[in-house]
């Protein structure tokens, strides 16, 4: 024990299998408090299944994963309570209004009832929904449920938000419009961000630091830069990820790298 | 960036009290957001509400003149109005397990299982959920069966007492089908099941005809079905008729806390 505060996040030789198949294969690693950290890597790569396992929904089958020093696994409850969590499914509940499905969450995750109310409009106000709270969630478009969701995650205020494939399946102006609501909650709320994406670009632009994984294994972490220059001058993330997958990225991504192209310039301007 | 951390992390250490408050909390908030859905969507309740009628008025008011049934000196449509609507809560419930696998499909089951939130208070949540939709069918069914002329209680304190049983049944049979949804883990599946069920859990009851006319292996197996409970306490509320009301809400809320166990117990397969 130091005096030191704990990491946001620290996975210690976390393994994980489905049946025979090795889903993240004795992982190290270590997120700072206030940090946005990215985990990249193709499909299949044990993303999803980290966070999974960190956002106590999978119990660790081997090694340790701690929220701000909390063991989730014995301390779940504790580490819930830090967590918002948006999965990579989009995931509302469409029989309700907006603000009904994040006063759902505000309740679930105990927000007192003064507050309430207010909470509820302050997040929507940030997600910028504030106008369409009322209707009914069935008729939103896939980037407003998506920033209903950033909404329903902020609502007990998280001291880690976790992001699964955040922007996956979205146009380009409502991917412009997550990644600046991200920044903007990051810098209103100094939130840790832990998110998983396989978009280079997102991942450069939003990211502190990222960490690389293939088959369940970590081939590198650093700042987008210190990768870059690993490989050379004009290197891109895209070339440290081929460089350390050995895969073609637009086979992964199917064209989705051409649109994050396409938005780059708009979101560093937003930025 | 270099901002601390918006909360102070620090373990949740939870007391008894504070556990069972919050259990009532979750059971609240299902419920809340069941009447928030309804409020959106009123066809369900019409829609839902037309077997019910349609069991009292054709097969109550024809078997009424047949009298094929022994019922004493009640007439059959009062003995049949309580079982009507014990079998109505009884058709939303069993296939509530549907909605358990529609929001695991769509991912909000994940996002309800990282709330800080015991499985078994969720589970509960549900259950009683079912309770607040089975309300309505048993309003309904009462209304109805009013016009018929059946002769019913209206002393609210009874009629409370109605509802609770209402919702503790309904709380036992979702709970059944979302335990069955945690084992089969398709809607289809799901469905086939359901219908296996409904109907033996039916038959195998009071609610149409006394269990004394059984033959015994029947009569067995409807002693071991809760509806069979559920109906004499809805019987003996609404009608008069004697029962043994210890027993029958003692099986019933055995029942119900038994059957969220078994559903919360089987919620970590439907996270997968």
């Amino acid at each position: 024990m130091t005096a030191d505060p704990p990491p946001a996040v620290e996975v210690t030789g976390l393994s994980h299998r489905f049946r025979d198949q090795v889903a993240v294969d004795d992982l190290d690693l270590t997120v700072s408090p206030g940090e946005c950290f990215g985990l990249l890597g193709p499909n299949g790569a044990g993303k999803t299944t980290t966070l999974r396992v960190l956002n106590t929904l999978y119990p660790p089958q081997s090694g340790s994963v701690r929220v701000f020093g909390l063991d989730v696994h014995t301390d779940a409850m504790s580490v819930r309570r830090l967590l918002g969590y948006v999965p990579q499914q989009l995931s509302i509940e469409g029989a309700l209004s907006g603000r009904e499905n994040v006063s759902w969450f505000a309740r679930l995750y105990d927000v007192p009832r003064r507050e309430r109310a207010a909470r509820v409009a302050e997040v929507l106000e940030i997600v910028d929904l504030t106008d369409a709270a009322d209707r009914l969630a069935s008729s939103y478009s896939g980037g407003m449920v998506r920033r209903l969701e950033l909404a329903q995650a902020l609502v007990n205020r998280p001291a880690l938000l976790v992001l699964d494939e955040p922007t996956v399946g979205l146009d380009p102006v409502a991917r412009d419009s997550v990644w600046a609501r991200v920044q903007e909650m990051q810098e209103r709320y100094g939130m840790t961000v832990l998110l998983t994406t396989h978009y280079m670009e997102e991942a450069d632009i939003l990211c502190d630091r990222v960490a690389l994984m293939h088959l369940g294994r970590l081939r590198a972490v650093g700042t987008p830069n210190e990768l870059k220059a690993e490989l050379g001058p004009d290197a891109s993330l895209e070339d440290v990820f081929r460089h350390h997958t050995g895969e073609s990225l637009e086979g992964q991504a199917k064209g989705g790298l051409r649109d994050v192209r396409g938005t780059r310039r708009t979101a560093q301007r937003m930025g | 960036m270099s901002v601390a951390p918006a909360a102070p992390p620090s373990a949740w250490v939870d007391s008894r009290p504070r556990a069972v408050l919050r259990l009532f909390s979750r059971i609240g908030t299902f419920c809340l957001i069941e009447l928030q859905k309804l409020r959106h969507d009123r066809t369900e309740l019409i829609t839902r509400a037309i077997q019910p009628v349609l069991w009292l008025v054709i097969f109550g008011q024809t078997f009424s003149r047949i009298r094929a049934i022994p019922t004493g000196d009640v007439p059959y449509l009062d003995y049949l109005a309580p079982g009507i609507i014990a079998q109505s809560a009884l058709f939303v419930a069993i296939f509530y397990g549907i909605q358990i696998i529609w929001e695991r499909d769509a991912g909000i089951l994940t996002k309800l299982l990282v709330t800080p939130s015991p499985r078994s208070a969720l589970v509960a949540g549900k259950a009683f959920a079912a309770g607040v939709r089975t309300i309505s069918q048993a309003i309904v069914v009462l209304i109805v069966a009013a016009l018929l002329g059946v002769s019913l209680t209206w002393n609210p304190l009874k009629l409370l007492a109605v509802l609770a049983v209402v919702v503790l049944g309904a709380a036992f049979f979702s709970c059944l089908s979302m335990t069955i949804a945690g084992l089969v883990l398709r809607r289809d599946r799901l469905m086939g099941i359901g219908q296996a069920i409904t109907m033996p859990l039916f038959f195998a009851s009071n609610a149409l005809y006394p269990v004394d006319i059984m033959p015994g292996w029947l009569r067995a197996l409807s002693h071991a079905n809760p509806l069979t409970y559920e109906v004499s306490a809805l019987r003996g509320l609404l009608i008069g008729q004697p029962t043994n009301y210890l027993l029958d809400f003692t099986v019933l809320i055995v029942a119900a806390i038994a059957g969220i166990c078994a559903a919360a117990a089987l919620m970590g397969r439907l996270a997968r």
